[in-house]
């Protein structure tokens, strides 16, 4: 069985699901009790599981910071941080805290807990609401990040991350929560985290992308002339090298396609890792569609940021044109 | 509309035991002499283990180490007063609180060795590992003493830190937060008049750091933190407090007496003539002087208690530098994540000189 579902509403039946699967499990955040989340991620949640649901004072480093606490003394506490900007005052916890817990106890603790932020660009919001510091997350070792792309993937992964033993930063494209509707199971439905997919099979060149990119990326696909690859990686860190390794090795040219900025962006890292697993495969340099190089302008000017189909296709074209 | 006083606030201290060991009755705690001759070793223990940590790191075996010489009332007097569930949430400088909870000064020492060894607790030992970022561990204690109110049982959490650390957004997010959830939690401030070299005074205009829990709508109270009767009779009762959903700020007046870690020099940033003062104010010598006056201890005991502390320390110098011997360096490996992620395989193979980094 299954339903039709956007992501927001599939993050949100997967909450319950966890909720009624695993008694540890967890809700608390800023406005996710009785307003049920400034996006109605959380809504209706506080009704049917009245103890488990709590809205926190304001302060995300106390968020994060209760988090640790409470997943060391058994709770899988699963915390949403309205806007991922905002996770930024929680950092510190996230680094030096839930992320090595694990390996200063030497295993003695582990930190089981899922930070949900919704992130990235295009809705009209306010500064500070529209950043995708995926590549900071997954330079923490210890940490996880998981980037869902659809609804059904919503679900899959978020279940994945609140039963992972490991802290998880699980990142909700806002783009996507209302924008896409598609087939959800509504059984027991997990997608294991570190698997990447392929989204569309091509021959002639690989194109990473996942977020509000994917969806943007498989359209710009209509409009060039060639047979493309669309890998989604799902889950940013640890990533599946292999499938993409393995689809490069198949087309021999590469674009990465993110809406954060290209320096030191998570693309920097996906086309290190395919120079050294497939360097004498490519048949020409990899290429990047990113965001610039400056901080997200305010909502005026973030289609100028944005990538577009428009220049998702350019960039696909040089790689295929080189 | 008229203006009127809609909050005040007053701040309670406490002392029971005074510098010269005699005692106020009235306040004094019923406490077994088993238990205070268990608080009055477990105080001598961690000065000796802080002497012989300090000797051990001057001849380079162990890296940097912040003693808690002068604290030791206020750390095992609180620690004491801990349930067996109750949880501790230490910052760095606190050996005697571990010690109190059972922590071996093998594993203390093995930390300051650079070991993860020493850190190595867990959900049964109800500790966390040390925590160097000041004032993060507050929030830890909040979501400890929190899952203890969700479950609805009876143990709580108690965070220690410093005066500096109640400057940090952090403790005041930890008390705030402690409160709007009821969580079962106690915080013990040890104000030991030093941030490293910055005192108390330049830290905040606040009069006490008791106080800062009243715009956390919780309760603080001030305790003498060298008096280790007081503090013991003041975390008895925060703690009863906290398992009903109330948590507690305690702030104990003590003084670093040592060095902030072996890294500093007390000399440039204070005077011999406070320190002297201090050293009056001794909370070993008092706690000694009040025992020997109730009869609990002789000469012969105090003897025999030093001997045993050397051969304790002994072991605990060996057991250390044995797990330093047996320390493997890929362990790094093995405790980053539950199940090693194929990248991070990888390099570890590679970091055996088995492997390289060419996936090909």
């Amino acid at each position: 069985m299954a339903s039709d579902l956007r992501l927001v509403e599939a993050v949100k039946a997967t909450l319950g699901e966890e909720m009624a699967r695993d008694e540890s499990v967890v809700l608390y955040g800023e406005d996710v009790g009785v307003a049920g989340g400034v996006f109605r991620a959380t809504d209706g949640l506080l009704d049917e599981f009245p103890n488990r649901v709590y809205d926190s004072p304001l302060g995300e480093s106390g968020i994060v910071g209760a988090g640790v606490g409470l997943a060391a003394a058994g709770m899988r506490p699963v915390a949403e941080i309205q806007f991922q900007s905002f996770l930024y005052q929680g950092f510190a916890q996230l680094q030096q805290h839930a992320s090595r817990l694990r390996s200063r106890s030497r295993g003695g603790f582990s930190c089981p807990i899922t930070i949900r932020t919704p992130y990235g660009g295009g809705i009209h919001a306010l500064e500070h609401h529209s950043e995708s510091f995926e590549s900071g997350f997954a330079h923490v070792p210890g940490l996880k990040v998981v980037i869902p792309s659809s609804p059904a993937e919503g679900k899959g992964l978020l279940a994945a991350s609140i039963r992972d033993p490991d802290p998880v930063v699980f990142m909700e494209p806002t783009r996507l929560y209302r924008s896409l509707r598609e087939s959800v199971p509504d059984d027991d439905h997990v997608i294991p985290l570190g698997e990447a997919t392929v989204a569309e099979e091509g021959a002639d060149v690989t194109v990473v992308a996942w977020g509000s990119m994917l969806q943007r990326t498989l359209s710009a696909v209509d409009d060039v002339d060639a047979d493309v690859e669309v890998v989604n990686p799902r889950t940013i860190y640890p990533l599946d090298t292999d499938t993409i390794t393995e689809s490069v090795k198949k087309t021999g040219r590469c674009v990465v396609v993110h809406e954060a900025p290209e320096t030191a962006g998570f693309g920097a890292e996906i086309v290190s890792r395919i120079t050294e697993t497939a360097f004498y495969h490519l048949e020409a340099p990899p290429e990047r569609v990113t965001g610039y190089d400056v901080p997200v302008p305010m909502f005026a000017r973030e289609d100028a940021y944005l990538p577009d189909e428009k220049r998702i296709a350019a960039g696909i074209r040089r790689a295929v044109e080189t | 509309m008229p203006r009127t006083t809609v909050a005040e606030f007053s701040v309670e201290s406490l002392e029971i035991l005074a510098p010269d060991g005699s005692v106020d009755e009235d306040l004094e705690p019923s406490l077994s002499e088993e238990t205070l001759f268990d608080i009055y070793r477990t105080m001598r223990r961690a000065r000796r283990l802080d002497e012989r940590a300090v000797a051990l790191q001057r001849r380079g075996e162990l890296g940097t180490y912040a003693p808690g010489t002068g604290q030791e009332a206020a750390q095992v007097g609180s620690a004491a007063a801990l349930a067996e569930d109750d949880w501790v949430v230490p910052a760095f400088r606190e050996q005697a609180a571990l010690l109190t909870r059972g922590a071996s000064m093998g594993s203390i020492l093995a930390y300051a060795m650079g070991l993860e060894e020493g850190a190595e607790t867990s959900a049964e030992d109800r500790a966390l590992p040390p925590a160097i970022p000041v004032g993060s561990q507050a929030l830890h204690a909040v979501g400890i003493g929190w899952a203890q109110a969700i479950r609805d049982e009876d143990a709580a959490a108690i965070a220690y830190f410093g005066d500096g650390a109640t400057s940090t957004g952090d403790v005041y997010e930890a008390l705030n937060s402690a409160g709007a959830y009821g969580a079962h939690t106690v915080f013990l401030c040890q104000n030991n008049q030093y941030a490293i070299s910055t005192p108390r005074e330049n830290q905040t205009r606040a009069g006490t750091l008791a106080q800062k829990a009243v715009a956390a709508g919780i309760d603080g109270i001030q305790v003498d933190g060298n008096d280790a009767l007081a503090v013991y009779e003041a975390t008895q009762r925060a703690l009863d407090q906290a398992r009903e959903g109330n948590p507690v700020l305690v702030e104990a007046l003590t003084y670093r007496r040592s060095m902030h870690t072996t890294s500093d020099d007390p000399r440039k940033y204070r005077e011999e003539e406070e320190e002297v003062d201090w050293d009056r104010k001794d909370p070993i010598a008092r706690f000694e002087a009040y025992l020997r006056g109730r009869g609990i201890l002789t000469d012969e005991r105090v003897e025999e208690l030093a001997a045993e502390i050397e051969a304790e320390l002994e072991d605990a110098v060996a057991d250390a530098r044995e797990t330093a011997a047996e320390a493997d360096p890929a362990d790094m490996f093995e405790y980053a994540y539950a199940e090693t992620p194929p990248w991070l395989e990888r390099q570890a193979a590679a970091s055996r000189g088995g492997g390289d980094a060419d996936g090909e």
